[in-house]
């Protein structure tokens, strides 16, 4: 088995989850200034893609104002130690996408599908076993099916090739105990042939909370971004979470000290806002919503001159799922229809 | 033996699953085509659903379909890419027409409303895919009015809606329904998104069709050249509607200067034999029955006759 030999890996997904709240206008200079100062403070593997995964770049997601391979090699040129991890989401990305992040120098691959389809990832795996990389399977929206499906599920991806399977918190919507449910029947099932691992997200204020948890319950990777920087209200900070497990005398590798000079010093004087749990985010993890929705429902808000909660709480009843982005402007104009014909019935 | 009804061009199916059965009831309906042979390689649930409608129907594969004294004219195949590329071959030296329901791409790609003229006479027939017989007629009717730098797709379809094929091999949609866009389409640059969505009841399938459109595009022209292609397409497919009307928005840096238009279109199925939310399926076959017809009505109006 391979992965971490170190009781908790942190993976820093600074560079990918925050492509989100950048609306995807990371810079490369951004890139290379943020990879050193992870690099420095001994973070072994900086996740570093389009917020949707590479070839994310696009009219429904956003477009790239650098490309993600361009950032891709800009990173691992940068990085002494650590290693640079891309995200791949099966259905968006391609196969070609992951050759030439390969070619660029990423050497982790994540490969992401919504925590019921782990089936469109088999052969994803199995190109990122045969390019050499290691593995790293997402379960995205995990609060979405039950521990004993979410371990089925991770079951596949490890028999195809994934060597840690995560459960991933996409809306920020598991608490506590759910988020331990998952990681132990995650780890019953796989977990003699692979790791798990965890992804937080802030929405109900417990990425850090839920990652210790995920700790107790036996994962071994868990992630953050400085600053919180991620979709939604964030994801769990990796500075809260290296200070946090140091404080538990659990290591990670990670120095303290580094990873909050590098979230005060190089990503806050970035950050277009910094993330937090205000009304819209919170309806994301009350109703259960894809956090990467956030800016997208804001935008449509204010196109169609709705509510930005309002379009999120619909999309948390339609079920809608990681990628389904253009569903948003379809419910802001189903809501702003109902209204002009509610403005219409009050004359 | 059964033979064709006078008139009536003579067809078979080959795969007698899903997709194959949805296919048969659609072509049951048609006054071009008759269906007297369905095909298998295993007995299976279909063969019979096909003898119970009087068809003729083996498990004895394409030798057994090719040894028959009277050949069908144009035979519909819903088995897998590889199946097809064995069976291409064979089909054309025998002088029958396939309509290709499999990603095999032997044939030219071929969205009914958008180029089938172009290739009336191909011995060969690709479908394509679902997202691209769903997206292909908007990018096309747009590209109509104005021109379109770049066209993206997203197509959501119900999980239970995507079978063991479309799921072992999501690159080959992405790519296909990518080349698709571009080339029918008419745009130097395509992209296509799949989303499979489990939520119960099932979702109906959805598209969403965005394209880069110049800043002084004419709108109106547009609108109404999409509205002229929906109804087109709703002559073989029903349930195929505009969610919306067009959306349009205002020329950005970061489109190259672009403005943009965004359709969304929503695939009700007919409900024959698959269930209605498969829209994405029942798109496919309901364009493999529209190609047969109009194959059957063209190439071989004058045999029938």
């Amino acid at each position: 088995m391979t992965g971490t030999e170190r009781p908790v890996r942190i993976t820093d997904t600074t560079l990918r989850d925050g492509s989100h709240a950048m609306s995807h206008e990371f810079t490369e200079a951004q890139v290379r200034a943020t990879v050193h100062a992870l690099d420095a403070a001994g973070v072994e593997v900086i996740e570093v893609s389009h917020g949707d995964g590479i070839g994310g770049s696009s009219f429904n997601y956003g477009f790239s104002k650098v490309e993600d391979i361009t950032l891709v090699r800009a990173a691992a040129e940068e990085a002494t130690t650590a290693r640079i991890a891309v995200l791949l989401v099966p259905g968006i990305g391609t196969m070609d996408d992951l050759r030439n992040a390969r070619e660029a120098g990423a050497s982790v691959a994540r490969i992401a599908t919504h925590c019921t389809e782990a089936d469109v990832s088999i052969q994803h795996f199995g190109l990122a076993r045969s390019l050499g990389m290691e593995t790293v399977g997402f379960l995205m929206m995990s609060h979405r099916t039950s521990p004993e499906e979410l371990a089925r599920q991770g079951r596949i991806m490890v028999d195809a090739g994934c060597e840690c399977v995560y459960a991933v918190d996409s809306a920020g919507a598991l608490v506590l105990t759910e988020a331990k449910a998952r990681i132990g029947a995650l780890v019953a099932e796989v977990g003699k042939e692979a790791q798990v691992g965890f992804h937080g997200h802030q929405n109900l204020s417990l990425g850090v909370a839920n990652s210790v948890l995920a700790f107790e319950s036996g994962a071994r990777q868990i992630d953050g971004s400085l600053c919180a920087l991620g979709a939604g209200a964030g994801n769990s900070p990796t500075e809260v979470l290296a200070a946090t497990f140091d404080h538990l005398g659990v290591e990670t590798g990670v120095d303290v000290g580094g990873v909050l000079d590098a979230a005060e010093e190089v990503v806050r004087p970035f950050l277009p806002r910094w993330p937090k749990a205000d009304r819209t985010a919170i309806v994301q993890g009350w109703a259960g919503v894809y956090s990467s929705f956030l800016l997208h429902a804001e935008h449509a808000a204010e196109r169609y001159g709705v509510a930005a909660h309002e379009i999120l709480q619909r999309a948390g009843e339609a079920g809608y799922v990681g990628g389904q982005e253009d569903m948003l402007i379809d419910i802001a104009l189903q809501l702003a229809q109902e209204r002009d014909l509610h403005a219409v019935g009050a004359r | 033996m059964s033979t064709a009804r006078p008139g009536k061009v003579r067809a078979a199916i080959i795969g007698p699953g899903n997709i194959g059965t949805d296919l048969l009831a659609k072509l049951q309906r048609s006054d071009a085509i008759e269906v007297q042979y369905v095909v298998g390689v295993v007995e299976s649930d279909g063969l019979q659903r096909a003898r119970a409608q009087g068809i003729e129907a083996s498990a004895d594969g394409l030798d057994w379909l090719l040894s028959r004294d009277e050949l069908p004219q144009i035979v519909f195949d819903a088995t897998s890419a590889k199946a097809h590329r064995a069976a291409a071959p064979r089909l054309e030296e025998a002088g029958i027409v396939s309509v290709d329901l499999t990603p095999a791409a032997v044939g030219p790609l071929v969205c009914p409303p958008v180029n089938f003229r172009e290739h009336v006479g191909a011995p060969n027939i690709n479908m394509i895919s679902c997202g691209a017989q769903a997206t292909v007629p908007i990018v096309h009717a747009v590209s109509s009015a104005v021109p379109v730098a770049y066209a993206e797709i997203v197509a959501s379809v119900a999980s239970k809606s995507a079978g063991p094929g479309t799921r072992a091999n999501i690159d080959e949609f992405t790519h296909t329904t990518s080349r698709a866009v571009r080339e029918l389409g008419g745009t130097p640059r395509g992209k296509a998104i799949i989303v499979l969505n489990p939520v119960e009841p099932p979702m109906i399938m959805r598209d969403t069709i965005f394209c880069a459109i110049p800043p002084d595009a004419d709108k109106d022209a547009i609108s109404e050249s999409v509205h002229r292609r929906v109804a087109e397409v709703q002559e073989y497919v029903p349930g195929y509607t505009l969610r919306a009307e067009p959306q349009y928005d205002d020329p950005r840096e970061k489109w190259d200067g672009n403005g943009r238009v965004t359709v969304f279109i929503e695939v009700l199925g007919a409900g024959d034999y698959l269930p209605t939310y498969a829209g994405n399926l029942d798109i496919m076959t309901a364009a493999a029955a529209r190609v047969g017809e109009l194959v059957a009505t063209t190439r071989f109006a004058e045999a029938a006759a």
